[in-house]
């Protein structure tokens, strides 16, 4: 037999544990979701792990020749490399962020989140965020532990604070523009589209593959303007064991830039692109 | 417990609700019965705090739906028509989410969960994943999501479309005992009998508005008059039907006489009462026409549809199959 309406003690239920108490569970039930999807389709974790490291192997073997003093700091092109690799791999994965949530809207899952009584539906985006975040940093640390192996270096254990602080400021910021754009476009179709077109120009104009002083003037221009160089650099910096912030890491055609500079910037391409897609997310989730 | 007033909503140039009201009484099965396209899916998006309305006012359980849409979903639990469903999670999994997420504590959740599973009879596979699910499981894991936080209003939309006669009547019963429990329910069909057999009040919704409103019985009772159907051969032609009507109309006691040209031009007609039977195969006899098939009905929702809209309600789905633009159906589904 169904019980009787009972609704009262269904919200005594709900007074007992406080907003904030709600807005976890709401949450971590969200992000439980997206972790067993992942699980038990594990492709998506094997392909995300392996596809870097056969970046970090062949594309590291292709240049293994070049000689060491072309580079930066005299470094080996597979050191050089790896900062690069890291990056653009928690870059896709955190432009991939809005994914699921394109297809939670196609296939109406949506409606079922949010026909229930969320204390606030910002817990659909801090799901993402924290699933994104947490396979991003595995993918990086598989990457870092495999170029270890390669024989190109390890960070320590100050420099292991900087990638994955730079890491953080750099998967949110395309989190959220990821987000926004599932939001945006009308379908999976237009927002994969727009993953691919976005994806490899901005890996080839930065300075994840070549430094600045092998660029053209112009592709020197993009790669100094494009985010990505600034994650690049101060995890490139603490791969050659450098800790120092205030050197200068990019010089720019606008100017020299130092780690403080690099980080200031991706915080502020963190905070602008939050700023930009929250009336768009309180639009679509209000 | 529901009190809808005057909703507009328009997609685009469409029009979709022009101007609805709607009372619902606490307690009650109450069904809304209409062609696809009529607006029920508008409707019971807006009050379920979906969709937004372009004018007009949503009332749930004395609660402003579009002023404090957070208290409103406290008290509805809502089965969507078309079934989302998490494939990789099982049953159990996404009733657990759906517990969460109404912020349930995970014992009281898990003893719902488990009251649920063993009213609704899903034991064996409630712990395989969704995407091995029939549409009657689906349909299933829907309802019970929709009444773990023991709601006071349970909507659903086109709850039996496309299930089996059994999964039909599991349902049927379902809810006849949540009402009988207190629980108000709200439900859409196109299906007449689906409403005749469940609502105890209902309403007609075409062309986004109610056009009829009551208990069942009333609204039949109101039309007044029996229903006959009459073939004097199995096929008739156009010109026969025609010389039958004029036949029948001047035979006393009949009110309305119409050739129904989508069953093979047979006759309906409207008689005040079963008394006029002999006298219309008396003017048969005479004309020396034949009867093939003779039956007499009380007046049913459908006719209670005819005289409202002047078609039937097969008609009117046959009217507008194929005129719904695929891109606005997405359009009006997402978010």
């Amino acid at each position: 037999m169904i019980s009787p309406v009972a609704t009262v003690t269904t919200r005594a239920a709900e007074q007992d544990q406080g907003p904030l108490a709600d807005l976890v569970q709401e949450t971590m039930a969200l992000t439980r979701r997206l972790f067993l999807q992942l699980l038990r389709r594990p492709s998506t974790l094997i392909a995300g792990i392996l596809q870097p490291l056969i970046w970090l192997l062949l594309f590291g073997a292709l240049f293994s020749n070049a000689p060491e003093s072309l580079l930066p700091g005299g470094m080996s092109y597979g050191r050089f490399l790896g900062a690069g690799v890291i990056v653009f791999t928690a870059f896709s994965g955190a432009l991939n962020a809005g994914l699921p949530v394109m297809f939670d809207r196609e296939f109406g899952f949506l409606n079922r989140l949010l026909v229930a009584p969320l204390r606030s539906r910002n817990s659909i985006v801090f799901a993402s965020v924290i699933y994104i975040t947490s396979l991003s940093l595995l993918q990086s640390l598989a990457i870092m532990g495999t170029a270890a192996l390669l024989g190109y270096g390890w960070p320590g254990v100050a420099g292991l604070v900087l990638v994955i602080f730079t890491l953080l400021l750099l998967v949110f910021a395309f989190t959220a523009l990821s987000l926004g754009l599932a939001f945006a476009l009308p379908g999976h179709i237009e927002l994969i589209a727009v993953i691919f077109v976005a994806n490899l120009p901005l890996l080839f104009a930065s300075t994840a593959l070549a430094p600045l002083s092998f660029m053209p003037v112009w592709l020197g221009w993009l790669a100094a303007l494009n985010p990505l160089t600034f994650a690049i650099e101060p995890i490139r910096a603490a791969y050659g064991g450098s800790l120092d912030l205030g050197a200068v890491l990019l010089d720019a055609p606008y100017g020299s830039v130092s780690g403080y500079g690099c980080l200031t910037v991706l915080l502020v391409v963190t905070i602008g692109l939050f700023l930009m897609i929250r009336p768009l997310l309180n639009r679509k989730l209000a | 417990m529901i009190e809808l007033k005057q909703l507009e909503k328009s997609y685009g140039t469409v029009q979709a609700l022009k101007g609805l009201s709607l009372n619902v009484p606490r307690g009650s099965l109450y069904g809304l019965l209409g062609p696809n396209g009529a607006g029920k899916t508008t409707t019971l998006r807006i009050l379920c705090t979906l969709l937004a309305p372009d004018s007009g006012t949503v009332s749930v359980a004395g609660l402003d739906a579009l002023s404090d849409p957070r208290a409103v979903r406290l008290e509805l639990g809502y089965v969507a028509q078309e079934v989302a469903i998490d494939k990789i999670l099982t049953g159990r999994e996404l009733l657990q989410l759906q517990g969460d997420l109404y912020h349930l504590r995970s014992s009281d959740r898990d003893e719902r969960i488990a009251e649920l599973i063993d009213r609704l009879g899903m034991e064996t596979w409630i712990d395989r994943r969704c995407g091995t699910y029939s549409g009657g499981m689906r349909r299933r894991i829907d309802l019970a999501s929709g009444l773990l936080h023991q709601p006071q209003l349970l909507v659903l939309d086109e709850p039996t479309v496309g299930l089996d006669i059994e999964s039909r009547s599991a349902i049927w019963q379902l809810l006849r005992e949540l009402r009988a429990n207190g629980t108000t329910v709200l439900l859409s069909s196109h299906y007449l009998e689906e409403v005749e057999a469940l609502a105890d009040r209902m309403a007609i919704i075409d062309d986004g508005r109610v056009i009829a409103e009551g208990t069942p019985d009333l609204l039949k009772q109101q039309l007044g008059g029996d229903r006959v159907t009459l073939r004097v051969r199995e096929f008739s032609d156009a010109s026969e039907a025609e010389q039958v009507r004029q036949l029948l109309e001047g035979v006393d006691g009949v009110c309305q006489v119409v050739v129904n040209r989508a069953q093979g031009f047979s006759l309906n007609l409207v008689v005040e009462s079963e008394q006029v039977l002999p006298r219309l195969r008396e003017q048969l006899d005479g004309a020396q026409l034949p009867v093939f098939a003779l039956s007499h009905s009380r007046p049913s929702l459908d006719d209670v549809y005819l005289q409202a809209t002047g078609q039937t309600l097969m008609d009117a789905e046959l009217a507008v199959a194929g005129q719904r633009d695929a891109k606005l159906e997405r359009k009006k589904a997402m978010r």
